[in-house]
């Protein structure tokens, strides 16, 4: 057999085997892509581009007005690009969308995406061929955005609608360069929940302070009660307690500094925070690193659990629970910590909106009408209608009218009117890159997992990794 | 995917060669020489566009600060940087790649011959093979991100299936299957190996169903035992298998991801490199640069094992 392959005899068939394992070669460094795959996906923009240019260029001639309203009226286009995929909302968005095509005779057209999917494209979305108005949030990640240039100004229509928003709503639609890029459709509040019906068969107060809080989890314990409900799997819920922790602790302005990162995690004032946690630890419900949000919202629905800090979306549980239930859940504002921020009453009330964008192709034609749909969403009348078909949510405007909210609703809106601060979220008020899951996410859900362990060098690490950023 | 191009290799190029021919003849027509212009062609062009420019591109990048926005040729290029602080300063790094290494260890000395002990046993089988290879084989049809869905479903702490059977959903007895990071990489590597099983044991009982009866008769005849004629005669005869399988168990514990990544994108204990890779620059974080030099290091890992198995396969093809 040998002799048959000698050198200067290549056979036709070998030669052809040799293709085949050129093409075996490609085959299998197919899965070096699988394997070493880390280039900018394009997000799957569904952006139908809808650009009938038609309307603005008649608008004009017949409005003639300044006003982006006034050339609404004549119709227009708009897309939508929206995070808004579980059922609720999306249902409210379509209603809220539906009246203002019937007010304006423009048309919108909304391109849902999975909010997970949209978070994580919004970088290559925003550099394709995004849709002209885009839901997100305010925060780092809307200044981020506006300073790398992928958001529109749109100061002109704050100028309209400006009137409507308390100056932490504006603040909160500023980007770095002092203009304004965001119009801030709901916010909602991050308290203390716990079911009215529990704390009344069991003669339970509203606890004030710390010490307070102390010993009523020490009471609840002892009626066999899990004091404070806690999933932390998906990594941001911890988040909340921290910053709380940390705003009554040290303040609105530290947080805002550490941020930013011109305050140290290795400070000793972050210690503090990190001992106050780890006291009140062992009253939380155990494994939470890996229970969902939800679960752990199960077992105040179930009355496990006795109380339960997270954002009022909590509710959302309770409404799927029965009407009962949603009728019984309550919250009060985080204890007092007896310290000079306690006045501050600071509080996480992230708030959700919209953003025009700045690479839309269809933009340019749309500018008008999108302005116009921006206006629409910044009307009281317009939010007050969204929150009241999503009441997990009270609505971003000062002169709403809060006579139709739930009862739950008219609580949020106190308390955050109360407050004097008001704070994003962990993870929306810092770069991403350090909040995330190979980042802040995990570090905490270290802590509550070994809160013994030795915090100077915990804290260290922390620091280390966002000095790397 | 590279099972088929393995399974051909001994009887190489003995018919065509029948006759000596004079060098100047080529010895390939003119429609052969295009069929093969256009069979090594096209591929290579696929594959240099689509494997090779992407995988150079994450090279280059990787030694640049690049953010996802803009070109990368824009990007501030910081040399080795990324390399250093990746090895030296980021405290997920070794985490994930032991976990990776975890991983390929339990598939290949657990899960794979696992599925290999199933596909001999159903080999013997005589009535209801049929089934039970269904039954094995049907996680496979389910993709990864499916399985982790069902998996983490099954490992809830209240509401899980495992937990209730075993009595430990209170408060103060519950096992935390997905949130102890020591315990959950074993729970994500159950889920992996319900799938990877069935895979091993269909591929292996192929190989099996076209094993020569003759041998394992003349084993017989020799006085071997069960066990004897499975080490001694059949594994080794199966060697072209055991190689495909071996490829497949290498690939499939670097690509690990989806299951990681759904329970909670690779954190906690469930770092792997490919999520550092997602969760670094395909997420909204934005360090393209640095998860391009994840991705370099997870190439060159690969590296080791594709290039053993193609040289092994182009050393057979020779033979």
């Amino acid at each position: 057999m040998a002799d048959l392959d000698s050198p200067q005899t290549v056979s036709r068939r070998s030669i052809l085997k040799g293709g085949v394992a050129v093409a075996a070669l490609g085959g299998v460094s197919a899965f070096l892509a699988a394997c070493g795959n880390s280039g900018a996906t394009t997000a799957p923009t569904t952006a139908a581009s809808t650009a009938a240019s038609t309307a603005p260029t008649t608008a004009p001639s017949t409005s003639g007005g300044e006003s982006p309203q006034a050339s609404a009226g004549a119709g227009g286009n708009v897309t939508l690009g929206s995070n808004y995929s579980d059922p609720v909302p999306k249902g409210v968005l379509a209603s809220v969308v539906d009246t203002f095509q019937k007010q304006s005779g423009s048309t919108v057209k909304v391109n849902t995406v999975d909010h997970g999917t949209f978070q994580d494209q919004i970088s290559a979305y925003l550099q394709g061929t995004p849709d002209d108005v885009f839901t997100w949030f305010s925060g780092f990640r809307m200044r981020f955005f506006a300073a790398q240039g992928l958001a529109t100004d749109i100061s002109d229509v704050w100028s309209q609608v400006g009137s409507n928003f308390s100056d932490a709503f504006k603040v909160g639609s500023t980007g770095d360069d002092g203009k304004q890029y965001f119009i801030p459709i709901y916010n909602y509040p991050w308290a203390v929940f716990y079911r009215k019906s529990v704390f009344q068969d069991k003669g339970y107060q509203i606890p004030a302070t710390l010490d307070d809080f102390k010993a009523l989890c020490q009471k609840m314990q002892s009626d066999g009660l899990v004091p404070v409900a806690f999933g932390d799997k998906d990594g941001w819920p911890a988040m909340g307690t921290f910053d709380i922790i940390n705003l009554r602790t040290n303040g609105y302005d530290f947080h805002v500094g550490l941020m930013a990162g011109k305050e140290k995690w290795t400070d000793p004032k972050v210690t503090t925070v990190f001992n106050t946690f780890k006291d009140l630890l062992p009253f939380h419900q155990e494994g939470a690193a890996g229970r969902t949000w939800q679960d752990a919202a199960q077992a105040l629905v179930q009355k496990k659990a006795g109380m339960y800090l997270l954002g009022m979306f909590v509710s959302q549980q309770f409404q799927t629970a029965g009407a009962a239930d949603l009728d019984d859940l309550d919250f009060f504002p985080y204890p007092s910590f007896g310290t000079q921020y306690d006045a501050e009453k600071a509080l996480d009330a992230p708030i959700d909106g919209f953003m025009l964008s700045k690479n839309s192709p269809t933009l340019a034609a749309d500018m008008d009408a999108a302005k116009a749909f921006l206006e629409y969403l910044a009307q009281p009348e317009t939010q007050v209608a969204w929150v009241t078909q999503d009441p997990s949510n009270i609505a971003a405007a000062k002169n709403a009218d809060t006579s139709k909210y739930t009862p739950l609703q008219k609580k949020a809106a106190q308390l955050i009117g109360d407050a004097q601060r008001i704070t994003q979220f962990l993870d929306r008020d810092t770069n991403p890159n350090f909040a995330g899951a190979n980042g802040m996410q995990a570090f905490l859900l270290d802590f509550i997992q070994n809160p013994s362990q030795d915090l100077g060098a915990f804290q260290k690490k922390i620091q280390d990794f966002w000095d790397t950023l | 995917m590279t099972g088929a191009s393995v399974g051909s290799a001994p009887q190489t190029g003995a018919r065509a060669a029948t006759g000596r021919v004079r060098r100047h003849y080529s010895l390939l027509t003119g429609t052969d020489k295009l069929v093969l212009a256009l069979m090594v062609g096209i591929p290579l062009v696929f594959d240099l566009a689509l494997i090779w420019g992407p995988t150079v591109g994450s090279f280059l990048i990787s030694f640049t600060n690049w953010n996802g926005i803009g070109s990368p040729f824009d990007a501030k290029v910081i040399g080795t940087k990324n390399y250093e602080s990746l090895f030296t300063a980021y405290p997920f790094f070794w985490p994930a790649l032991s976990h990776n290494i975890i991983w390929l260890a339990w598939l290949m000395f657990v899960a794979t011959p696992l599925g290999i002990l199933f596909a001999v046993l159903l080999d013997r089988v005589a009535r209801g093979s049929r089934i039970y290879q269904t039954i094995f084989y049907l996680p496979v049809v389910l993709s990864l991100a499916v399985i982790g869905i069902i998996w983490s479903l099954q490992y809830a702490p209240e509401q899980g299936l495992i937990n209730n059977i075993l009595g430990r959903t209170a408060n103060d007895n519950l096992i935390d299957w997905l949130g102890n990071p020591t315990l959950n990489i074993w729970a994500a590597l159950v889920a992996a190996s319900w799938r990877h099983v069935g895979y091993i044991m269909v591929i292996y009982l192929a190989g099996l169903k076209a094993f020569d009866p003759t041998l394992r008769e003349a084993a017989k005849v020799d006085g071997a035992n069960e066990r004897q004629t499975f080490f001694r005669v059949v594994f080794p005869v199966m060697m072209p298998i055991n190689v495909v399988i071996v490829v497949i168990t290498t690939i499939e514990a670097l690509r690990a991801f989806d299951i990681a990544y759904i329970i909670n994108h690779g954190k906690n204990g469930l770092e792997l490199l490919s999520t550092l890779i997602t969760n670094n620059g395909i997420s909204e974080s934005n360090r393209l640069g640095f998860a391009s030099s994840i991705a370099v290091v997870l190439l060159v890992i690969s590296l080791v094992p594709i290039v053993a198995f193609l040289s092994r396969m182009m050393r057979e093809e020779r033979r």
